[in-house]
């Protein structure tokens, strides 16, 4: 039906279904459909009995929708008609919101406040690269010790790569552990500048220079949030270790996500040999936007020569082949995609239609308006020689008058044409991938025509998920 | 016309793409221009199908008419050091700086100082004149961070103002914000005629506009050849009996009407089915975007997937259409 499936077709029931899957972790690059995927996962795994939740980072406000969560936040919400005996809820990060929560949790009142207030650490939780990727891990972490759910299912954070999550954490550990910290708080630990000359001379260089780099007023800010965070260094290093060894454990699986292009793929193989470097457990990959051809046997080639045969054929029956697009022209309708699809050869007649007309920065297919413009001389003039089509049914008749089976025939053909160099396109991509690595088991979505909206929507995404099994 | 030009949108709408055939399309007829990198993804390397580029700028192509791009990944960490020494002569400091984890702080933590240092770069390669006093580059293009990120990429004055009210960095963001708020930049956003491309385009524009960031173009790349006018698909989803259909494919050549033709039929109907489902759907895109009072342009979903000559393809059609 669609591609030939892939050698190793990875089994997603199955990986559902087993007790012993805790996490499942979605990560790929950005666009390729990641937070669609845990959703759909996670709906998926609810309806075969499983007690899930969803954590989704950077949810598109339709996906949230889709779940009947009109605004997902820091809390799991159970998703409402969900099917069969499981559970499913769904949550969005609010990496601020965890930052928060983290401070409240181990700090006393006093310096809890005073961390929340200061100007340092309110850009840190806000907004700085890396902080979400370490609050999701963090996330990831209550959740897990909370044991409410028995599958948690995950979507990373659209970083600049595709990794930082697993990076991350690490770094911010380390900074918030490291020694430019220690450097940075002695001063205020030592009572101010007080303390400045037990420092030795590099050393005081160093905070003379980060001075002139960040200005005073930002070092003071940085130090006294150092200050009150120092009882809290230890436990994020501890914290972001522990959530690294989580991700390696066997409860854990990962999945990379894509689509059948060469940049998203190329950052999935990317993914796939990092991930097997640092240990952590590949279930598979899926493929998402996968297109198939319920009429495979029939190639792009044929298709394209058949449809020029009909294209000739079609000629002497109505008027003329170009008889539409003549009419289209008459009426006012600039150069249309249809006039130059026709004149153009089928090999170029893809890109020679692509290339969309341009009128005021109105484009192409906007044109389409100027089919029914029924009340042209021309159009009504131009006899429905089409007697075979027995258009009775239809709407506008004057529209389909002017179009003969030939010319509809034709116009499956070329549109199944483009369908067959996709598939071809895509399967090569795929393969490509499939070379470099044969170990990875690979589930492909099909492609939906439109975009989801609601559960039957990430329903028909979670068949299709689960239907490569061979 | 800009003299910065940044390219922004979802990703996996291929903003880098775009950026790149509008460098190659701005480099037309003896101009020079700048494509500059700040996520490190060396997606501009892989693009012009050469190897990673350095922190340097590197000449990657020849525009039509003798034109020339060249190309810049800026390296945060090189950029920061770069601008210790240029600033306050700190070379060795830079070092010992980075040895205690001090630059991974100021490049990776700290908030806003990655991105000053990062538009810093461009904002300085915009400004840059040669002895005889003209412009180095005719224009820099930047393959910008997506959508979602972008104003606040881009407002880093906001970003940092909090934190550093005076001093060096608080300077140096005031000017950049002075070239970025100016008409000497335009931010062109990239998105698909799909639902969740073009909410966060229309997302992003309110963003921009709200940040007094100044919006460009509109640009939607991979637009899919129209292949079914109306009345084809009125035809053939309604009005055309499969008999009449499997017929004329038995007549093209196909195979008998009753066997291998006749089988074609329904896959063939389900695609335009699909077809004009995602037609109407692209449809109702295009008519939000159009909504926004920005010039919107459409690029094609190149046949045989995205190489070199594909590139100049798109660039030729981004001068066509008046882009550059």
């Amino acid at each position: 039906m669609s591609l030939d499936p892939a050698r190793d077709p990875l089994d997603v029931d199955a990986l559902l279904d087993d007790p012993k899957t805790r996490i499942v972790v979605c990560c790929g690059s950005g666009g390729v459909g990641k937070t669609t995927t845990a959703a759909a996962l996670g709906l998926r795994a609810a309806e075969r009995g499983r007690t899930v939740v969803v954590l989704t980072i950077d949810p598109a406000r339709r996906l949230a929708q889709s779940m009947g969560i009109d605004s997902l936040d820091n809390v799991p919400r159970r998703v409402k008609d969900v099917q069969g005996g499981g559970e499913l809820h769904a949550m969005m990060l609010d990496m601020k919101r965890t930052f928060d929560e983290i401070v409240e949790a181990h700090a006393d009142k006093e310096r809890a406040e005073a961390i929340l207030s200061n100007p340092f650490y309110q850009s840190l939780s806000a907004g700085f690269a890396g902080t979400q990727e370490y609050m999701a891990m963090e996330k990831l972490g209550q959740l897990r010790s909370r044991d409410e759910w028995d599958l948690i299912v995950v979507d990373t954070p659209p970083s600049r790569s595709a990794l930082d999550f697993l990076d991350a954490p690490k770094r911010l550990g380390s900074f918030l552990d490291g020694k430019l910290i220690r450097l940075l708080m002695t001063p205020a630990k030592m009572g101010g500048r007080a303390g400045m000359k037990f420092l030795n001379v590099g050393m005081s260089m160093m905070t003379g220079a980060l001075g002139k780099l960040l200005g005073g007023q930002l070092l003071r800010d940085v130090q006294t949030f150092v200050a009150a965070m120092d009882t809290m260094f230890g436990g994020f290093r501890k914290r972001a270790d522990a959530t690294y060894r989580l991700l390696q454990a066997p409860g854990t699986a990962f999945l990379v996500v894509a689509s059948p292009e060469r940049d998203a793929l190329r950052e999935a193989a990317y993914f796939v040999e990092r991930l097997a470097a640092d240990d952590m457990p590949l279930a598979g990959l899926v493929l998402n936007r996968v297109h198939g051809s319920g009429a495979a046997e029939l190639s792009a080639e044929r298709a394209l020569a058949a449809a020029e045969t009909l294209d000739a054929s079609g000629a002497p029956e109505t008027l003329e082949a170009s008889g539409a697009p003549e009419t289209l022209e008459a009426s006012g309708a600039p150069e249309t995609r249809e006039a130059s699809g026709r004149a153009a050869g089928s090999a170029e007649n893809l890109e020679a239609s692509g290339i969309v007309d341009q009128e005021g920065g109105k484009v192409g297919l906007r044109n389409s308006s100027e089919f029914e413009a029924p009340d042209s001389p021309e159009a009504s003039g131009s006899s429905p020689s089409t007697s075979s089509t027995e258009d009775t049914g239809s709407g506008s008749g004057s529209v389909s008058g002017s179009t003969s089976v030939e010319q509809l025939t034709a116009g499956l053909l070329r549109l199944h044409a483009e369908r067959m160099r996709l598939l071809t396109r895509e399967r090569h991509t795929r393969d490509r991938f499939t070379a470099l690595h044969p170990e990875v088991a690979v589930a492909e979505v099909a492609a939906l025509p439109g975009d989801v909206h609601d559960l039957d929507g990430l329903r028909a995404i979670g068949d299709r998920l689960a239907s490569t099994r061979s | 016309m800009s003299r910065l030009q940044v390219v922004s949108g979802k990703g996996g709408t291929g903003k880098t793409t775009v950026a790149a055939a509008l460098a190659l399309a701005l480099a037309t007829e003896g101009k020079r221009t700048l494509l500059v990198e700040v996520e490190g993804r060396q997606g501009i390397a892989q693009l012009f199908e050469t190897e990673a580029l350095p922190y340097e700028e590197r000449k990657i192509a020849v525009a039509p008419g003798g034109g020339e791009v060249y190309a810049l990944a800026i390296d945060p960490e090189l950029a920061l050091l770069d601008y210790l020494q240029m600033f306050y002569k700190l070379g060795g400091a830079g070092r010992a700086l980075k040895k205690l984890g001090a630059v991974d702080f100021a490049t990776t933590i700290a908030p806003g100082l990655r991105d000053v240092l990062l538009t810093g770069k461009a904002c300085e390669a915009v400004r840059r004149k040669d002895k005889q006093g003209r412009y180095a580059y005719d224009c820099v293009v930047m393959d910008a961070p997506p959508t979602g990120r972008i104003t606040r990429f881009l407002n880093v004055n906001d970003e940092v103002a909090g934190l550093a009210k005076i001093g060096p960095i608080h300077n140096q963001a005031q000017a950049v914000m002075r070239v970025l708020k100016s008409p000497e930049t335009s931010v062109h956003l990239v998105t698909l005629l799909e639902e969740m491309p073009v909410q966060e385009t229309v997302d992003g524009i309110a963003e921009l506009r709200a940040a007094k960031l100044p919006v460009g173009r509109v640009i939607v790349n991979m637009v899919r050849p129209a292949l079914l006018d109306e009345a084809e698909l009125e035809l053939g989803l309604g009005g055309t009996p499969r008999t009449a259909i499997a017929k004329t494919l038995a007549a093209a050549g196909l195979g008998g009407a009753r066997g291998a033709a006749g089988r074609l039929v329904g896959p063939l109907l389900e695609q335009a089915s699909e077809y004009a489902e995602r037609h109407a759907l692209e449809g109702a895109q295009r008519a939000v975007l159009a909504g926004h009072g920005l010039p919107l342009h459409e690029l094609p979903l190149l046949a045989d997937g995205l190489d070199l000559a594909g590139l100049y393809e798109l660039a030729a059609e981004l001068r066509a259409q008046g882009v550059a």
